[in-house]
C-alpha cells in the first residue's frame, strides 16, 4: 500500500520538525566549548584571585579564601606604578595612532581621491607578517638609528607600539569614513562653515564610532602587551602584560589572577562608558579584512 | 571654478603624498630587513656584499625549520577545528530561542574583548586546577590547541553569523517544499550561502594562530616536531632570541620569504575578487 498524499505530507512535516530540533542541537558543542574553555577559566581566575594555596609540611596543598592578592596589589607602590605606566602608554599610543591614521583613512575613503582598494590592503598587510619578527626588526632598526631601548626605553617602546597598532586603527576608521554622509559635509560648507568648522562640527562628529572602535582595539592590547615592551625597552618598561607574565613564570597564580581581574574590570568599565556608541562601533569593527 | 579645481588638485596631492609617506614609514623596518637579507653581516647597517647565503643557511637551520613546521601544523589544525566548531555553532545557534542566542552571543564576545594574556592566564589557571584534581597531566600539544581554539573560534562564529542573518529564511523552506530532505537543504542551500563567511573565518583563524605569541608561550608543552622539548613556533623561537640578541641574520631571509608569500596571496586574492566581480557584472548584464 502506498501512502496517501496527506500521510506523506504529515510525515515530512514531522521529519522537518525533528530536524529543526536537531539543527538547534548543533549549538550544543559550541555552548560546551564556551563553557569549558571560556566561562570556567574566567570563574577560576576569580576563584584564584581571592584564595591562597598553602603547602603543608607533608606536601598536601590546601586552598583557602584569602584577600592576600588584593591587599598585595593595592598596597604595592610597584604595582600601582605599573598600572599608571600602562595607562599612560595606552593613552599615548592610542592618540598617536589616531592622529596618524585619521587623515589617511579620510583620504582613502574619499572616492574622489582614491578609487582602488589596493592602498587599503597595503595598510593592513603588515598584520600578516609575524609580529615578533616585526618587533625585532623595529628594534634593530631603532638601534641602528641610535634610538636604543637602553638609552630611550619609553620612546623606543612607544614607536614599537605605534608601528604594531597602526593597521588596527586604520581599519575601523576607514569603514566609518566610507559611511560618511558627504552631502551633509557639502551642505555645511555651503551654509557658510569654514573648513575648520566643517571638520570639528561635522566630520569629526560623524566619525566618532570609528574613533571609539579604533581606540578599543589599541588601548587594552597595549596595556596588556608583553613582547613589544619587553623587547624594545630591553626590559626597562614593565606593563601590565609583563607583570602577569612574570607572575606566570613564577607560578604566582593568585597574584596573576588578581591582576587579570583588574584588567577585566577596566575592560568592563570601558565597555560601559562606550555603550552608547558601541552599536555603531561594533558595525565599524565588523567591516573586516576579507 | 578654476580655483576650486586647483584646490581639489592640491588636496589630492596632499592626501596621496601623506598616504605614501605613512606607508613608507610603516614598511621601513620590513624593507630594511629585506634589503639586508642579501648580505651576511650580523648587524643592520653593515653591508658585506651581495649574496644568497642567508637563504641557504635558512634551509640548513634545523631549529628554524622545526619552528616553522610547528607553526604551520598548529595553524592548520586550529583553523580547521575552529572553523568546524564555529560554523556548526553559528548554524545551530541561529535556530535557538532568543535568550539562548543572546547568552551564547555574549559568551562569544568574551574572548574577543579579552586581552590575550588574560585568556592565556585563565587557561593555565584552569589546567593547574585540573592538575590538582586529576594529577599533573602536564602541558602538551592538546593544551596548546585548546588555547588556539579559544583565540580562533569566536571569530569564525562572528564571521558566519552575519551571513546567516543576511540569508533569506524562505530559501531553506523553499528547498524543503521542493523535496529536499533537511540535510540536503542544509548542504545545497544553507552552506553555499554562508560559504564566504566560513572561508573568511578560516582565514582569520589561520592568521590569528600564526601570529600568536602569548597563548602559545603559556600553554605549550612538549610534542610535535620539537619532540621532548617544549613546542616552539616562529613567535616563541624568535622571541627567545631577540630578548638578548639582535634578530638572527637568517631570520631576515625568513621574513623576506614570508613577506613575499603574503604579498603573493594578497595579490592573488585581490585579482581573483576583481575577476569574480567582473564576471558577476557580465552575467547580470546578460540577464536583463
Amino acid at each position: 500500500m502506498s501512502l496517501t498524499e496527506k500521510e506523506k505530507q504529515s510525515r515530512s512535516n514531522q521529519l522537518s520538525e525533528i530536524f529543526a530540533l536537531k539543527r538547534k542541537y548543533l549549538a550544543i558543542p559550541y555552548a560546551l566549548f564556551l563553557i569549558l574553555f571560556v566561562v570556567i577559566p574566567l570563574l577560576l581566575i576569580v576563584f584564584y584571585a581571592f584564595s591562597k594555596t598553602t603547602i603543608a609540611a607533608d606536601g598536601t596543598k590546601t586552598i583557602s579564601f584569602s584577600l592576600d592578592a588584593a591587599v598585595g596589589f593595592f598596597t604595592s607602590a610597584d604595582k600601582w606604578s605599573v598600572l599608571l605606566i600602562s595607562v599612560f602608554m595606552g593613552i599615548q599610543t592610542t592618540v598617536i595612532c589616531l592622529l596618524l591614521t585619521y587623515p589617511a583613512a579620510y583620504f582613502l575613503a574619499d572616492k574622489r581621491f582614491n578609487t582602488n582598494q589596493v592602498l587599503v590592503i597595503l595598510f593592513i598587510m603588515p598584520m600578516w607578517i609575524n609580529f615578533v619578527i616585526r618587533t625585532g626588526a623595529t628594534r634593530d632598526l631603532l638601534n641602528w638609528m641610535g634610538l636604543s631601548g637602553g638609552t630611550h626605553p619609553w620612546e623606543a617602546t612607544l614607536i614599537g607600539m605605534v608601528y604594531n597598532f597602526l593597521p588596527f586603527t586604520i581599519l575601523p576608521l576607514y569603514t566609518t569614513m566610507l559611511k560618511l554622509d558627504r552631502s551633509q559635509i557639502e551642505a555645511a560648507a555651503d551654509l557658510g562653515a569654514n573648513p575648520y568648522q566643517v571638520f570639528t562640527k561635522n566630520i569629526l562628529y560623524q566619525s566618532i564610532p570609528g574613533i571609539v572602535s579604533a581606540s578599543e582595539m589599541v588601548f587594552m592590547p597595549v596595556m596588556s602587551s608583553y613582547v613589544i615592551s619587553d623587547t624594545l625597552s630591553e626590559g626597562k618598561i614593565t606593563l601590565f602584560g609583563n607583570y602577569i607574565y612574570l607572575d606566570f613564570t613564577n607560578s604566582l597564580w593568585s597574584e596573576g589572577s588578581f591582576m587579570a581581574l583588574i584588567m577585566l574590570f577596566i575592560i568592563a568599565l570601558s565597555m560601559l562608558l562606550t555603550r552608547n556608541v558601541d552599536k555603531d562601533a561594533a558595525a565599524a569593527r565588523g567591516g573586516n579584512l576579507w | 571654478m578654476v580655483r576650486q579645481d586647483r584646490k581639489k588638485l592640491f588636496f589630492r596631492i596632499l592626501g596621496e603624498s601623506y598616504i605614501w609617506l605613512l606607508l613608507l614609514l610603516m614598511y621601513l623596518p620590513v624593507l630594511v630587513l629585506m634589503i639586508y637579507s642579501f648580505t651576511t653581516s650580523t648587524n643592520l647597517g653593515q653591508w658585506n656584499g651581495f649574496s644568497f647565503d642567508l637563504y641557504f643557511e635558512l634551509f640548513n637551520d634545523h631549529e628554524v625549520q622545526v619552528a616553522v613546521g610547528n607553526t604551520v601544523i598548529i595553524a592548520v589544525v586550529a583553523a580547521v577545528l575552529s572553523t568546524l566548531i564555529g560554523a556548526i555553532g553559528a548554524v545551530g545557534v541561529y535556530e535557538c530561542k532568543p535568550w539562548v542566542k543572546k547568552t551564547l552571543d555574549f559568551g562569544t564576545q568574551i574572548p574577543v574583548v579579552n586581552p590575550e594574556i588574560v585568556i592565556a592566564l585563565s587557561l593555565i589557571v584552569m589546567f593547574v586546577f585540573l592538575w590538582g584534581i586529576f594529577g599533573n597531566f602536564g602541558l602538551s600539544f592538546w593544551t596548546l590547541l585548546a588555547g588556539h581554539l579559544v583565540l580562533c573560534v569566536p571569530f569564525v562564529y562572528l564571521s558566519v553569523k552575519p551571513k546567516l542573518m543576511q540569508m533569506d529564511p524562505a530559501l531553506y523552506e523553499a528547498a524543503l517544499d521542493l523535496g529536499c530532505t533537511p540535510r540536503q537543504a542544509l548542504r545545497k542551500v544553507v552552506i553555499p550561502e554562508i560559504l564566504p563567511g566560513i572561508l573568511a573565518g578560516f582565514l582569520i583563524a589561520i592568521t590569528l594562530s600564526l601570529d600568536d605569541f602569548i597563548v602559545t608561550a603559556f600553554t605549550a608543552g612538549p610534542g610535535l616536531l620539537s619532540g621532548d622539548s617544549t613546542i616552539s613556533t616562529i613567535s616563541t623561537y624568535v622571541e627567545g632570541i631577540i630578548k638578548k640578541h639582535p634578530l638572527p641574520a637568517e631570520l631576515r631571509a625568513l621574513s623576506t620569504l614570508i613577506f613575499l608569500l603574503v604579498l603573493l596571496l594578497v595579490v592573488g586574492v585581490t585579482v581573483f575578487n576583481n575577476v569574480k566581480a567582473k564576471q558577476g557584472k557580465k552575467r547580470k548584464g546578460r540577464q536583463y
